[in-house]
């Protein structure tokens, strides 16, 4: 886990990739969800709506940024994560999660406010998050 | 059509159990191998994982039946998770209600009107406690969606 010293304003994160996702891993999260949209895993579903085959579940790139940020922070720190979703992802997307340290807090307990993101390799932004940790 | 008289109604609440091998499929679901999730006999919660609720809301009785939005023009905007503290451990019930908190329009930047749908989840212990938030935003758009919008 990062210490707080390392987490001056400013500071970047450690990027990592996670992929390529599969429309397994797609089926995966639907299930561990319960949002079984059709528009994720069936391919004449997809395409009927307009879409050229199933695309990620939004809330599973949101999961993976979530999951980058408490291999990082620890899973009991968390206390604010945000994302709003930009780019599709697809099926052999590869997605490369990284963050900034946007403010840190000390009044009482040490918290980093963060800037997080998902990128598509070969492609734009997935998702822009924001999340606060403490940092014990 | 959205109808906006369904500002500040709420959903009738349910309970939704914590429980360890939801959080374990949900942790490897996305990709963490953190021990925290997968070998804590109470591990607590991924910072997404209150989207689960969904397993234990009747379906059809959520707030959505009352805004009326157009599933096909649906898409999902952002979404928010507030902890009070730690998250919630496995073993936790959490009493769940949702409300509308707002509903506006913006015109899209490929034309047409887009209507937005803010809702609020409330989670409480069984001491009525308020250990987590949830806000979502829904939008509606003119058209079915296309390739490079939101997901």
């Amino acid at each position: 886990m990062i210490a707080w010293d390392d987490l001056a304003v400013g500071a970047t994160l450690p990027a990592r990739e996670y992929g390529p996702l599969t429309l397994t891993d797609f089926v995966r999260y639907q299930g561990a969800s319960g949002d079984f949209n059709p528009i994720h895993h069936d391919a004449a579903f997809a395409r009927a709506a307009g879409f050229p085959e199933p695309f990620s579940v939004g809330m599973l790139q949101a999961g993976i940024l979530g999951s980058y940020a408490t291999d990082l922070f620890g899973a009991a720190n968390v206390r604010r994560f945000a994302v709003s979703f930009r780019e599709q992802v697809w099926a052999g997307d590869v997605l490369e999660c990284s963050g900034e340290v946007t403010d840190r807090h000390e009044d009482g307990e040490r918290r980093v406010d963060l800037r997080l993101e998902v990128r598509r390799r070969d492609g734009g932004t997935a998702i822009r998050g924001e999340a606060t940790f403490v940092v014990p | 059509m959205v109808d906006r008289s369904a500002i500040g109604t709420t959903d009738d609440g349910y309970t939704m159990e914590v429980e360890r091998g939801k959080i374990r499929e949900f942790a490897r679901a996305t990709k963490s191998a953190d021990p925290a999730y997968l070998d804590d006999p109470a591990p607590v919660i991924p910072p997404t994982f209150l989207t689960t609720q969904q397993f234990w809301s009747t379906p059809g009785a959520g707030v959505f039946s009352k805004v009326k939005m157009d599933l096909k023009r649906l898409l999902h905007g952002g979404q928010e998770y507030v902890f009070h503290g730690p998250p919630p451990a496995a073993g936790t019930r959490l009493h769940v209600r949702t409300r509308v908190e707002d509903i506006y329009e913006k015109e899209g930047s490929r034309g047409g009107t887009m209507t937005f749908v803010i809702s609020v989840t409330e989670f409480r212990d069984d001491d009525g406690r308020l250990v987590a938030e949830a806000r979502s935003t829904a939008i509606e758009t003119a058209r079915p969606p296309v390739e490079g919008g939101a997901s």
